[in-house]
């Protein structure tokens, strides 16, 4: 509970859920929002922001707001697919290596290692390559069936930390089944770790989609940000100075990815205390002299009341 | 020794440098944890003195602040830790007194180590894991030494080894290749190395069995008597300190509640803390006691209640203990060179048995 | 020496399961791209070549699969990773043999500066918590999440385009004959310099916050407080003692993080038409070059495994406990 309540008084997490709240609402609501249909072509020609196109055109008069808004949903769809089937991997694999231990845990480790060195993005095009047909959804799996392995390697350390403690011990020694020991008494410890593996795996997701779309792999005619890109990039944005057509698309990248780190970042003061920077701001310790300085305390003779 | 010499019992209160002698004067220290607009006070005006050649112990259970005390005293307390006030008068070799609080940094830095060494609780992780103990008793030396030669520092550090019961050639070892014991003993030797004024042990044996107490016990005493330092011996152990130390100070709560030497405190404790802490360790020596515990556990400090700390652990607290704060001040029987901080010894009404002794 | 060996061991293992990947994964894909473009090499294409096409994509099928894998090692063990299909008749590894040391030129360099620099900026900030520094974290945290080829459309716009200060694109200029002459290594940097610094920019951010969490935990241990009681100078206990421990974590991860930086910088080589390995992986992708991808996909984890052995013996050297007997 108090973990929770800290969670939320968290400045960063706030503002990463705020982002990543606007971002859902454009990828349920985005057909609707879209001021035009994406694909449809007008005579505006690459022309920059005006007020009937705010973001301006591409090189057919597509509107580029339009194409933002609506592939808001093929990022976000293909972050929480991969995220989620990424996650139920890695928490199978960490946890159970985590508790078995022995020879079980040596070649499962082995595995997630494997996995981790192994270059991913090489990997996911050389399958999403061979694929006949490489859609968001399948993407999206093979992004997950090839980025577990950092948060099972997380996970395998947390249990196995968690395997020690006396609580588990002791459920242990009353004979509880391994399944529901795990269940209740192991399982809940590692939220915030799986929590925090999970907005990785999202964040890597994204990326690894984005990029894709950009180097053409997956069906141009599926929007989202990366296709944008693509289409950008192959038709000499840069080069025209069309920088309407290539800066917002990933700005909204990054913006999103700047959401997820941020939410992550207070999931990890909540994992590791050391991090926490509660009362740590800069201008009101400067106001009262204070320099947190390791080695020398600081010295502060404030009046008292 | 100075165990049972008369002392004016106005000494922590008073403002000069009364007690005879003395290197390190600490004098209402007050330490706050959290940089924040709710911090914990957890050292609320603390004053202690450590006269030259003395072993003051210092007693009290885990998280009565003990541990802040010796840090904060030398400002190495970490962050969120923040001195709020007070002053730590060290007295200098050459007989000249600074407040370690006003110092620059690069007096401060100076001061440490030649005057003032700890040995940390945990010797453990007070080792660096990836440096040969040599570089990091050379590092020490040369650090106070700028001319020294390196070979010289390493001499040196073989003689501090040899000092301790450890052969010269450990220097070579990296910590993990050491023993708890021996790692402890290279701690000590490698505060010993500029042979400071004062030696601040927190819980030096606390995790360490039995035998290795002892022997490292015996060999820092002997090592005092050679070297002629000063001791602030920090531990949760009271029959351990009744052993070693010449004075005892207990601590509950971050403040201190009773001063006394040490005989006197094993003998006739006069605060029910102490009196309660004696009762939960068995003496090294001696008859056998019955082992009573106190109940209950040490308040939690961001969350103070008005009164005396102990008043809800306490067998004798009245009424005027939940409201008031019992300040450090002579004992009822008026016994000098010992302070209490407990309503009992002010309220006029005859002492339980207990603190009465 | 044993955390050595086991290192070994494991990088052994890891090169047999990414060939063996390699080899399964167009068995385990439906479709068949190869034959409809061996069907259109016919005549063209020599019997062994074709031969070995065939035990690469699976389409020996009346072997049996042990077969196929056995057939499949003794062709790599003779390097030959098939004809590349654009390139007709060029083995594909010799155009991954001229296109990998750009890369390693490239990428490798660019890599360690990012983690040097990146080090050091993070050692700075867990230093300096609570000050302006911490006013860096921020623009660190925006590095970290945009991706790699945005960033570099963003210096080709500006750099390139705008102020014209760079070229866009290619690693030397055409007009040179390479050969090691002043003039042309002059080139060769000037031309790496744009996706040099993409890379760095792009990747920094990662080292600067995993350095700067691993110095504020570090800062808190022990022996940093010692070492102030020892009354080091400043600059000793930081360099010296917090940021050496450190950075321990940060070289573990630095290899195990290969995988995913140099996936991403690959990406550069593209935006940068640089004649590496990601940019012949990605002409290989956009002209379905089959074998072509699969020796790039071969050359790049194997690159990365020599890489991460490197960071492993780096941190051998660093961490004295790795190099006794466990205890
Ligand atoms: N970082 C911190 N923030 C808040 N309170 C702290 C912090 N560190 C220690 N404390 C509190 O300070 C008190 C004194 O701790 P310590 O000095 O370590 O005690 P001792 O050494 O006697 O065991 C404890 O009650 C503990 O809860
Ligand atoms: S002041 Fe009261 S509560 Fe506190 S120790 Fe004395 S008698 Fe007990
Ligand atoms: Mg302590």
């Amino acid at each position: 509970m108090r973990n929770q309540l800290l969670f939320l008084r968290n400045g960063k997490v706030v503002t990463g859920l705020a982002i990543l709240g606007f971002f859902t609402l454009l990828a349920v609501l985005g057909p609707w929002l879209s001021p035009y249909d994406p694909n449809q072509v007008s005579d505006a020609l690459l022309s920059p922001p005006s007020a009937t196109h705010w973001l301006g055109t591409d090189h057919t008069g597509r509107d580029i707001l339009s194409q933002i808004i609506v592939g808001a949903r093929g990022v976000l769809v293909v972050g929480l697919v991969a995220g989620v089937s990424a996650t139920v991997v890695g928490v199978l694999v960490g946890v159970t290596a985590g508790f078995v231990g022995g020879v079980g845990d040596e070649s499962l480790s082995a595995l997630s290692n494997m996995f981790l060195v192994i270059p991913q993005l090489p990997l996911i095009i050389l399958i999403a390559a061979q694929l006949p047909s490489a859609g968001g959804l399948t993407v999206a799996l093979v992004i997950g069936a090839t980025g577990w392995a950092w948060g099972a390697r997380v996970l395998r350390a947390q249990t196995l930390s968690l395997r020690k403690r006396d609580f588990v011990e002791a459920a242990r020694a009353n004979g509880e089944r391994t399944w529901r020991l795990v269940l209740a008494e192991v399982l809940p410890n590692l939220t915030a770790v799986i929590a925090s593996g999970f907005v990785g795996t999202v964040t890597f997701a994204v990326l690894s989609q984005v990029t894709l779309s950009f180097i053409g792999i997956t069906p141009v005619s599926e929007w989202n940000w990366g296709t944008i890109l693509f289409w950008a990039q192959n038709n000499l944005a840069l080069q025209r100075g069309a920088w309407w057509w290539f800066v917002p698309a990933g700005a909204c990248i990054a913006l999103l990815g700047m959401a997820l780190t941020l939410v992550n970042f207070g999931i990890d003061e909540i994992v590791n205390p050391r991090l926490r920077s509660t009362g740590l701001h800069a201008r009101s310790l400067r106001r009262r002299g204070i320099r947190p300085r390791v080695g020398f305390t600081p010295v502060v003779r404030e009046v008292r009341s | 020794m100075s165990a049972g010499v008369e002392t004016d019992p106005g000494v922590a209160r008073d403002a000069g440098p009364t007690a005879e002698d003395p290197v390190l004067e600490i004098r209402n220290l007050s330490v706050d944890y959290g940089f924040g607009d709710d911090p914990t006070h957890v050292l609320r005006d603390v004053s202690l003195t450590l006269r030259r050649g003395e072993v003051l112990g210092l007693a009290g259970e885990s998280g009565c602040g003990k541990s802040t005390l010796a840090y904060a005293a030398t400002r190495l307390l970490p962050p969120p830790g923040l001195i709020t006030g007070g002053e730590v008068w060290l007295t200098g070799r050459d007989g000249e007194r600074a407040d370690l609080l006003s110092l620059s940094d690069a007096e401060l830095r100076a001061a440490r180590w030649r005057d003032i060494a700890i040995v940390f609780q945990g010797a453990m992780s007070s080792l660096n894991p990836v440096f040969r103990i040599e570089k990091q008793i050379v590092d020490g030396i040369l650090a106070h030494r700028p001319r020294m030669r390196r070979e010289e520092a390493r001499e040196r550090a073989a003689e501090l080894l040899r000092l301790v019961g450890i052969s010269a050639d450990r220097l070579r070892s990296y910590p993990h290749q050491l023993s708890g014991g021996m790692r402890q003993r290279v701690m000590i030797a490698m505060a010993l190395a500029l042979e400071p004024q004062v030696l601040i042990m927190d819980e030096p044996t606390t995790a360490l069995d039995v035998v290795m107490q002892r022997q490292i016990l015996e060999q820092v005493m002997e090592l005092r008597e050679r070297l002629g330092f000063s001791v602030v011996f920090i531990t949760h152990d009271v029959s351990l300190l009744v052993e070693v130390a010449d004075r005892i100070a207990v601590m509950y709560a971050g403040e201190i509640v009773e001063t006394a030497a040490a005989r006197d405190v094993y003998t006739r404790p006069r605060h029910p803390y102490s009196a309660g802490l004696l009762g939960s360790f068995p003496p090294l020596h001696g008859p056998r006691r019955e082992l009573t515990g106190i109940p209950g556990a040490p308040p939690d400090l961001s969350a103070r209640e008005p009164g005396c700390p102990f008043a809800p652990r306490c067998p004798h607290a009245m009424d005027v203990c939940r409201t008031e704060l019992p300040v450090l001040g002579r004992t009822a029987q008026g016994e000098d060179g010992r302070l209490v901080a407990c309503h009992l010894h002010t309220a006029g009404a005859p002492l339980p048995e207990e603190v009465g002794r | 020496m044993s955390f050595l060996l086991r290192r070994i061991a494991f990088y052994v293992l890891t090169a047999w399961a990414a060939i063996t990947i390699n080899f399964f994964i167009p068995r385990l894909l439906p479709g068949d791209p190869v034959t409809a473009l061996l069907g259109r090499m016919q005549g063209r294409i020599d019997s062994n070549a074709e031969h070995a096409l065939r035990v690469l994509f699976g389409l020996d099928q009346d072997a049996t699969l042990w077969q196929q894998y056995l057939d499949y090692w003794g062709l790599l063990l003779r390097g030959d990773l098939g004809l590349s299909f654009t390139h007709f008749p060029t083995p594909v590894s010799e155009i991954v043999n001229q296109s990998l040391p750009w890369t390693v030129g490239l990428v490798g360099v660019a890599t360690v500066i990012a983690f040097v620099v990146g080090s050091l900026i993070g050692t700075f900030l867990g230093w300096r918590r609570g000050t302006w520094a911490d006013g860096l974290l921020p623009v660190a945290t925006f590095f970290q999440a945009v991706p790699y080829f945005w960033l570099g459309l963003i210096t080709i716009a500006v750099l390139s385009v705008n102020l014209g200060w760079f070229p866009s694109s290619g690693s030397y200029d055409r007009g040179l004959v390479p050969a090691f002459t002043g003039e042309f290594i002059g080139s060769v940097v000037y031309y790496g310099f744009l996706p040099a610094l993409t890379v760095v920019l792009s990747s920094v951010a990662g080292w600067v916050l995993g350095m700067r969490n691993m110095m504020v935990t570090v800062s808190s241990e022990d022996y940093v407080t010692v070492a102030h009681a020892k009354g080091l100078a400043e600059r000793q206990v930081m360099l010296g003692y917090a940021a050496r421990n450190a950075v321990l974590p940060q070289v573990s991860s630095f290899a195990l993080s290969l995988g995913f930086v140099v996936g991403g910088t690959l990406i550069m080589e593209m935006v940068f038409s640089y004649q590496g390995i990601g940019y012949t992986l990605y002409q290989a992708v956009s002209t379905h070059d089959y074998p072509l991808m699969q020796g790039c996909f071969l050359v790049i984890t194997l690159s990365v495994l020599v890489a991460n052995m490197v960071a492993d013996l780096a941190y051998a050297l660093l961490d004295p406990r790795t190099r006794t007997e466990d205890r």
